[in-house]
């Protein structure tokens, strides 16, 4: 088995805001990043597959085929947009590291051929901060 | 032994005069922006500024490197207190731009493209009258880790 990861980026605004409770609750709970009129990040998107290697290609998976799933179906969703308001499968959740990790996963998982196996999404919303789903 | 005494007293004074050292912090603020030109048609905005052209903004995590040069003081060896340095920057910059919208929430973007040209100009007029003056100023601001820019040139 191994473990094969390819880095991608984005940049994006977005605001962490419940609209079920008050401008204060919101204000106490996510405190600057509720701001109304947003924020914004470059996060930075490693994906991991594992599965074993293919004896006539010495591949695991050609790294430039899970570069352009990458781009389609997340980076194209997301780079240089508003993360609450553009990005269809954000759409009426809460737009935290952690659940765009989930749903950057959920893109994925579909567009993967038989034997490749996604691993972990790991994604940076600042060089200090990130999160990792590993579809558990 | 008096008379070496006093040379080298010149010799290390004169030492500390003559050497220019630049001094760096480094901070960061995370805010949302969109580049457009209101003159402009929604068109024309698109075919300059593309995808930073969206209505709904996009953001960045911006790096600041901000490089202070000039003689350290004899008495500190300081060219600048680099503590008092990080304050100025968190009460001028970080206060004014981090978690917001450089379009809609800052009084300095109101009537001028945030472009990081445009931020780092905006910053070293903020910092310049905070400095002294015989110390120069120059401001390096990253919009990505790819792209960044330096002012004054």
């Amino acid at each position: 088995m191994v473990y094969l990861t390819r880095l991608e980026h984005f940049n994006a605004a977005h605001k962490l805001f419940n609209p079920a409770w008050s401008k204060e609750k919101n204000d106490a709970v996510f405190g600057i990043c509720a701001n109304e009129n947003w924020h914004g990040h470059n996060f930075d998107l490693f994906v991991t597959i594992k599965g074993k290697v293919n004896e006539d290609t010495g591949f695991l998976f050609d790294v430039k085929k899970l570069s352009d799933l990458m781009k389609i179906h997340v980076i194209e969703k997301l780079d240089h947009k508003n993360l609450n308001m553009d990005v269809d499968f954000m759409r009426d959740k809460m737009c935290s590291t952690e659940n765009l990790a989930v749903g950057i996963w959920q893109q994925l998982v579909p567009h993967l051929p038989e034997g490749v196996i996604l691993h972990c999404v790991k994604l940076y919303e600042t060089p200090r901060i990130y999160v990792e789903y590993y579809g558990e | 032994m008096t008379l070496l005494k006093a040379k080298r007293a010149i010799l290390f004074t004169e030492y500390m005069t003559q050497k220019k050292v630049s001094v760096f912090r480094h901070e960061h603020f995370n805010a949302a922006h969109r580049l457009y030109n209101p003159s402009w048609s929604f068109e024309q905005n698109d075919a300059v500024f593309g995808k930073c052209n969206n209505p709904h903004f996009h953001g960045h995590n911006y790096e600041l490197v901000v490089k202070i040069t000039g003689v350290p003081n004899a008495d500190t060896g300081y060219v600048m207190d680099l503590k008092q340095l990080s304050d100025l920057i968190k009460r001028e910059v970080h206060e004014r731009f981090d978690h917001k919208n450089l379009n809609m929430d800052t009084a300095e973007f109101k009537k001028l493209n945030p472009t990081a040209e445009n931020i780092a100009i905006v910053i070293y007029d903020l910092l310049r009258p905070h400095i002294d003056a015989e110390k120069d100023l120059q401001i390096r601001l990253y919009e990505t880790p790819r792209n960044f820019v330096e002012y004054p040139a």
